[in-house]
């Protein structure tokens, strides 16, 4: 053997297994049981809307590397499938295909390309999609179809929990009353409630998170941080006044909060590096969803909290750095 | 008895001490650790650099065709940070060339063919073990400076030197590093279980040169046979203690074993003595212990030759100079599918281009990794995972570094402390999308250096 022929590279040598296909794989895998469920839940008009997503997002990537910036497609990576199974997860499952379209293209040409592809933009491109459509498109966007009927895509609609408490507050019912209407904690837990395709059943979604722990994928601080506010800053007013507030396992158990805390806020292109700029951004989420759920007009915060705090994710690492080794020496002398 | 598995439980309760920042878990793969040391053949030729250690290379004393003993002086050093040359073998002196050596540059190297074993006679060659230290500390520190030791761990750095603490300042502990955190490597281990009594006589001469009263011999968990061998010869010694330490890349990092073992952080841009701590390598210690007890230079030192591929993965004493291909050759030649040869370990070691590279004082083993693991795998753009800080044992921001060095912002990475970066590879092992992260910081401290050469 001739030794031209040795590679020389500097060190390290050897490289850990969880490459970018492999965390992005393990990520699809943590989404199954959601998708699964949803499509249990609201039937196959849940599958046709993942899939046209999906299909879309990639779709549009493709296109866009190919002839607009016209170099080697990053399609392979797997982002652009996650992009699109979120979106899906943001949006009810009975939208029609051309809104789709339209949130999949502002999603992957606005959100993500725009600003240079994988790793350089700063908010989550899902979420710019799904919150360009539900300003572009409120009425589409917030008829939600009644859970258990299958294999109609024209199906009879129904508000989610979040808007029914909104609006019963709004008109002066308290909150009790409106409760005796809502299926029991158990049921909203695994997830049987109306609303967008992916975020219903909290059970499934934890499923997910617990498997991306697991794998290294993500830490807790985002995740734990954001539902312990959540917990905290609702539960402050529900002991305040619970005719007029919901309680904390309520906001908890219903909405997007699950999903933003597991799905949506640990996207790390968008959030911040270390553990406490983790932490510090969990909390921020936690505190904006809390906000706008209870004193806004919408009755569901957890796209706009998680865009905003996007938005000081570049602050939040330029101050919330780890301790350096060797730094406490330096002050004590 | 009792006592024994009473000792035994409390360890497994009781966790271990490691270092506080990052770090990472490469697969330890210590496949060679329950080999034996074996004497490698005498080579038919050896290559001795002259600059095997950190410092100004040493001053060529012989002439081609004179004729050495083992353990003579071929080079001296030459000022203080520099280290004597022995010859390794006896035998006639070859050419005296610039030959490649493990750093992928070259330097001057002396040639000597073999001819016998002939060595000095005031060698002592006995396996005795001569526990009684006469020398004054003074007398043990020249000592080792005429043996030529320096630090076996890889960085290669006259023991001397580190003996030689400034004045001013007070160092009170002794750490002996017998971590071995780099994945494959046992030499040092190989080197706790043969030869522990000489590696205990040797930490007395060190603690007696640096008039220090504590010493803390830090092993890894994964060598528990050694923690318990050291644990049991240290029962009636209260100034020496062994620790066991969490296996954890870089815990034999000199910085994070202070920290792991004392809770003390060496400051920025400088020494284990400014916090009072001097830091040796097991090998480096069994070393000061034969230079000073056997006046025997250091000439020999044990190389582990290892790698997926290698049928036999073996721990060898090598003579300084020998040839790389002459190991491979003892463990049963070059396997087929082989892509890449590391002089060292697979976290900081050294590709080598050229099997006839030399075995150096820092040399501790040699790694074969199989073609399909050679090569680095698509680079992806950052992800802003931030799992290279997580990783970082320093504390640093590893991403951030890359891309000042990149734009070749010296001054910014400088004030990101850049030079605080001990290169452990952490941060390119656990890059998801294989990132060159420490090839950039490398040409952003290059940058620096040069800057400051100008």
């Amino acid at each position: 053997m001739s030794a031209n022929l040795l590679t020389v590279s500097p060190s390290p040598h050897v490289h850990t297994e969880l490459t970018v296909p492999q965390i992005m794989r393990g990520v699809i895998i943590a989404m199954t049981p959601a998708l699964l469920f949803s499509i249990y839940n609201f039937g196959l008009g849940a599958l046709y809307v993942s899939f046209l997503s999906v299909f879309f997002c990639v779709g549009i990537e493709y296109g866009i590397s190919k002839y607009l910036l016209k170099r080697a497609s990053t399609i392979y990576d797997g982002s652009a499938i996650i992009t699109g199974l979120l979106l899906a997860f943001n949006i009810p499952s009975n939208l029609p295909w051309h809104i789709i379209l339209i949130g999949s293209a502002v999603s992957i040409g606005i959100g993500k390309m725009s600003f240079g592809g994988l790793g350089n933009n700063p908010f989550n491109p899902a979420l710019v999609g799904r919150v360009f459509l539900l300003l572009s498109f409120p009425v589409q966007m917030t008829s939600w179809p009644v859970r258990g009927i299958t294999l109609s895509l024209d199906a009879i609609t129904s508000a989610t929990p979040l808007g029914i408490l909104k609006e019963g507050v709004n008109m002066g019912t308290s909150v009790d009353v409106l409760m005796q209407d809502m299926p029991s904690y158990l049921n909203f837990f695994f997830g049987m409630q109306s609303g967008s395709l992916g975020e219903v059943s909290v059970f499934a979604l934890l499923l997910g998170l617990i498997y991306m722990l697991y794998r290294k994928i993500i830490t807790w601080h985002i995740p734990v941080s954001m539902l312990a506010t959540v917990t905290l800053l609702s539960g402050v007013f529900w002991l305040q006044d619970p005719t007029k507030y919901a309680s904390p396992v309520f906001h908890l158990l219903t909405g997007g909060i699950m999903l933003g805390a597991v799905f949506m806020a640990t996207d790390y292109v968008t959030s911040p590096f270390t553990h406490r700029g983790m932490i510090l951004f969990g909390v921020g989420i936690g505190l904006l969803t809390v906000i706008i759920r209870l004193f806004g007009s919408y009755p569901e915060g957890v796209s706009f909290a998680i865009l905003i705090m996007n938005a000081f994710v570049p602050m939040i690492n330029k101050y919330a750095k780890e301790p350096r080794y060797g730094a406490r020496m330096k002050q004590s002398k | 008895m009792l006592r024994k598995r009473k000792t035994k439980k409390a360890m497994k309760l009781h966790k271990h001490k490691t270092f506080k920042l990052g770090g990472v878990h490469p697969d330890d793969q210590k496949i060679s650790s329950g080999v034996a040391i074996i004497a490698l053949p005498l080579p038919k030729v050896v290559t001795i650099p002259i600059a095997q250690h950190i410092g100004a290379p040493a001053k060529i004393v012989v002439q081609r065709g004179d004729m050495v003993k083992v353990g003579q002086i071929i080079a001296t050093h030459e000022g203080f940070v520099s280290s004597n040359i022995h010859t390794s073998v006896s035998g006639r002196v070859g050419v005296i060339e610039e030959v490649m050596d493990s750093s992928g540059f070259k330097h001057t190297a002396i040639s000597i063919r073999v001819k016998g074993d002939d060595w000095d006679e005031s060698i002592d060659r006995s396996e005795t073990l001569v526990e009684e230290i006469k020398l004054e500390p003074k007398e043990i520190v020249t000592c080792i400076m005429n043996g030529g030791v320096v630090g076996m761990g890889g960085a290669a750095f006259p023991s001397h030197v580190k003996l030689s603490v400034p004045e001013g300042k007070h160092v009170d502990y002794l750490l002996i590093n017998g971590v071995e955190c780099e994945p494959y490597l046992t030499a040092d281990h190989r080197i706790m279980l043969e030869k522990p009594k000489e590696i205990i006589v040797g930490i007395k001469i060190l603690m007696k040169a640096l008039g220090v009263q504590h010493a803390i011999i830090g092993i890894e968990d994964n060598k528990q046979d050694a923690i318990e061998l050291f644990e049991r010869l240290l029962q009636k010694e209260s100034s020496i203690t062994v620790e066991a330490l969490e296996v954890q890349y870089p815990q034999g990092g000199e910085k994070q074993l202070i920290q792991a073992l004392l809770n003390r952080e060496v400051p920025s841009g400088g020494l284990p003595s400014d916090v009072g701590v001097i830091v040796h390598n097991v090998g480096t210690t069994y070393a000061i212990y034969q230079a000073v007890q056997k006046n025997k230079p250091l000439i020999e030192r044990v190389v582990t030759v290892t790698g997926k591929s290698i049928k036999q993965p073996s721990n060898f004493l090598v003579r300084i100079g020998t040839s790389v291909i002459d190991l491979l050759i003892a463990v049963g030649g070059v396997p087929e599918d082989t892509g890449k040869i590391v002089s060292g370990g697979p976290m900081m070691g050294k590709a080598i281009a050229d099997l006839d590279v030399p075995v150096a004082k820092g040399t501790s083993g040699i790694l074969v990794i199989p073609k399909d693991e050679a090569s680095r795998a698509e680079i992806y753009n950052c992800l802003h995972c931030g799992k290279c800080i997580e990783a970082c044992p320093m504390g640093l921001e590893p991403y951030h570094l890359l891309l000042m060095a990149k734009k070749g912002n010296s001054k910014r990475a400088k004030e990101e402390h850049i030079l605080d970066c001990i290169e452990c590879g952490s941060c390119s092992f656990v890059c998801p999308s294989n990132r060159p992260i420490l090839d950039y910081i490398r040409l952003g401290k290059t940058q620096i250096r040069k800057e400051k050469k100008v």
